[in-house]
């Protein structure tokens, strides 16, 4: 099945054109990892599927489970399935996660036509999703990302992640910042909500995730195309060749 | 951001309506003879009319402020006004048991019911309508204990050894020149004595709503706690939606004897003029507590969404030693309202301790300031303050300022002051709607967590009240 179909897609962000007609197609449960060097629009790509308004899209389509996903806001998208997890985790001061969790798991709830769950049935859900990120309760009570380490964001963004079950997940440099156990944590959170219904975006600069998360395909973004695809063993040779040798490839300047 | 949000700024205000009654007005205008019109409507005693004119005569002698406060509005015409308006009905106000329907209907409306069945459990209410209380809840239930929850004028007349003692204790008649104007033209408010000793068993509330055009409401307030005493308050307002200004001038007193303790919570919602800025009310208030006692605690708590004008400093003067005063503060401008609001705490006493947590939101056009003054006397030895003034912008059209003022003359206290300004970025919005949340929660969901050190002093009924409020004004804010 396609969970995701994207067709020529063209997005700007003020006068600077930075996504130069990108096509790529992901079946249902496989993992494809977008590489590139920063600038290359892959951060850009991930934001633009999620619809955020400092992008304009410019041309081009881009079908989720069979919907046009840039005509709908972007709780809509949420709400359908599609997950960020963001590489700058935002802070809500004054906010607690417990309250900010439950409130984003019964929007996805009610928009699946199930009921919302209270604060106590909340922390039952809770206790077996703070496994999958080897998580202590006590990160509940504390204000959203406010005060938190460049680890902890990340570890808060796979929870949520675990607790939304999306179909589609796009983590956007989500290795950015950590440290090799936090890394361990983070990826094995990540391979445990693989599933046959489930696709993942891994937009990363580095091959090092990629050693935890294993993807099916491999895309270098380079200069806002999709330059060259192949399976895991294209991220080895990027790891050792460097970008500069696909960007001499394709002309695309440095 | 998203049209839907838009679409929402145009909500009406649900408390603009106005209800048609007959009433008994005074004529246009301000003089002795106005002052003396009040007094005789309302059977007061000699010195209290003496009170009065001497306030009028020091308002004469005193100006408008225009140059210090960041607001600016047009001077108000005070012979265009009336300072009295009482809803005609067939039976005397002040009993419950037969008040105009019509009265009953408006307090319902505003989702405050007044009669007997169907009584806010464990809240006591006195309802203000313009110049006059139209009945004061639980009133008999209360005086079990020697509570004394009940209209201003029926204090004056049922209690005046006790108004005398306390009236303008706080706030003298010529404090500045709209608490002179309150002094002179006061026609109603609420009066609590709490007995030595006593825990007020439920929270007393005060709710205020004009509704005649051109006419002024002077309410004023007066609670004393006595020795041992313990009382919470509250305190809430609406107005009809009218294209002139409203001048609402009211005083507030409390006075805290020794252990005494006195919390006073306001949800003000004013109709705050159109998105234009044309009408609203004035809300130009004077609010004073004195910790008289020794150990007594006096605590403000205010949510300020509405009125187009806001001009307020909820204040403290700690004269008793080890006394506490509080001020926790959320104040919003939307659209073109202006606020300047904020706090004194008068450290006069030994070992005295005031917290000061300050939050300004200002969106659309708004302009917030907060004004603050913490003055430390030379005997208030080991007197400790804590500010903390947070602003949030919404947009890039509002604007916040503040303006604390510190004066310590004794060496061994200290004073800690904290400020912040922040914007609500698009990305915290954008983060949340990636969570599934609609713009208007996650505009309510931010603002409501800036404001949670504050929202937590609420009592719980209100602080629910206050959270909604502050969804429907910043409704629209983000463009």
């Amino acid at each position: 099945m396609t969970m995701l179909d994207i067709q020529d897609l063209r997005a700007t962000a003020g006068d600077a054109e930075i996504l130069k007609g990108i096509s790529l197609t992901i079946n249902a449960g496989e993992v494809h990892a977008v590489m590139g060097p920063n600038g290359s629009g892959k951060s850009t790509l991930a934001q633009v599927l999620a619809g955020h308004p400092s992008y304009t899209v410019t041309g081009g389509s881009v079908t989720f489970m069979g919907n046009d996903l840039l005509d709908m806001e972007p709780e809509e998208r949420a709400r359908a399935g599609l997950f960020l997890a963001f590489q700058y985790p935002v802070e809500i001061p004054g906010v607690t996660n417990a309250y900010f969790l439950r409130a984003a798991y019964n929007e996805i709830r009610k928009a699946r036509g199930e009921e919302e769950v209270d604060p106590m049935d909340f922390l039952d859900v809770l206790e077996a999703k703070l496994k999958i990120v080897e998580w202590g309760p006590e990160i509940m009570s504390r204000a959203v990302n406010a005060g938190f380490s460049g680890g902890e964001k990340k570890r808060n963004e796979i929870l949520q992640l675990a607790l939304l079950e999306p179909r589609l997940a796009v983590l956007d440099e989500t290795d950015s910042g950590l440290d090799i156990d936090a890394l361990r944590i983070v990826a094995g959170g990540v391979n445990k909500l693989r599933s046959t219904g489930r696709s993942f975006i891994v937009v990363t600069h580095y091959q090092r995730m990629l050693n935890y998360i294993v993807p099916d395909h491999v895309h270098v973004l380079a200069g806002g195309r999709i330059v060259k695809s192949g399976d895991k063993a294209l991220a080895h040779e990027l790891e050792a060749r460097g970008y500069e040798w696909v960007e001499a490839l394709h002309g695309v300047p440095a | 951001m998203s049209s839907s949000v838009e679409s929402l700024v145009n909500r009406e205000y649900k408390y603009g309506f106005v209800t048609d009654i007959e009433s008994d007005l005074a004529p246009k205008g301000l003089n002795e003879d106005i002052v003396r019109l009040i007094s005789a409507k309302k059977g007061e005693p000699e010195w209290l009319l003496d009170w009065r004119l001497q306030a009028y005569r020091n308002w004469t002698r005193m100006a408008e402020p225009h140059n210090w406060p960041n607001i600016s509005y047009e001077p108000v015409n005070y012979q265009d006004l009336r300072y009295y308006a009482a809803p005609k009905t067939t039976t005397p106000l002040g009993s419950l048991d037969d008040v105009d329907p019509k009265l009953l209907e408006t307090y319902t409306k505003l989702g405050i019911p007044l009669s007997e069945q169907k009584l806010l459990a464990g809240v006591a209410v006195d309802a203000i309508f313009d110049s006059v209380s139209v009945g004061t809840t639980y009133k008999a239930k209360l005086a079990e204990q020697g509570i004394i929850f009940c209209s201003f004028g029926e204090a004056v007349r049922e209690h005046p050894e006790l108004v005398r003692q306390y009236l303008g204790s706080v706030v003298p008649a010529g404090d500045n020149f709209f608490a002179a104007l309150n002094a002179a033209v006061f026609s109603d408010g609420s009066f609590v004595y709490i007995p030595k000793g006593v825990k007020c068993p439920m929270e007393l509330s005060t709710y205020f709503r004009i509704n005649q055009a051109e006419t002024g409401q002077f309410e004023r307030t007066l609670i004393v706690a006595d020795e041992g005493a313990g009382v919470s308050y509250l305190e809430g307002c609406t107005a009809p939606k009218r294209d002139a200004n409203q001048l609402h001038a009211a005083v507030v007193e409390l006075v805290a004897l020794d252990d005494a303790s006195i919390k006073y919570s306001t949800v003000q919602n004013w109709y705050a003029g159109d998105a234009d800025g044309k009408g609203g009310i004035l809300n130009f208030v004077t609010k004073r507590g004195k910790c008289a006692g020794t150990r007594s605690k006096i605590s403000w708590t205010q949510v300020e969404t509405g009125s187009a004008i806001t001009w307020k400093y909820p204040s403290v003067i700690l004269q008793g030693d080890d006394s506490v005063g509080e001020f926790y503060s959320v104040a919003v401008v939307n659209n073109r309202q202006q606020a300047d609001t904020g706090t004194k705490m008068i450290h006069v006493g030994r070992n005295t301790r005031s917290t000061i947590v300050s939050k300004g939101i200002s969106a659309g056009r708004g302009q917030n300031s907060y004004r603050g003054l913490v003055k430390v006397l030379p005997r208030a030895a080991n007197a400790r303050n804590y500010t903390q003034c947070d602003s949030m912008l919404i947009g890039n059209r509002c604007g916040a300022h503040t303006f604390p003022y510190i004066d310590v003359q004794n060496a061994s206290s200290s004073t800690e002051h904290e400020a912040s300004t922040s914007k609500i970025g698009e990305d915290q919005i954008f983060y949340l709607k990636q969570r599934g949340l609609n713009t208007e929660n996650a505009i309510s969901m931010i603002v409501n967590g800036f404001c949670k050190e504050v929202f937590k002093e609420l009592p719980m009924e209100f602080a629910v009240e206050a959270q909604k409020l502050l969804g429907v004004s910043l409704e629209g804010s983000v463009g």
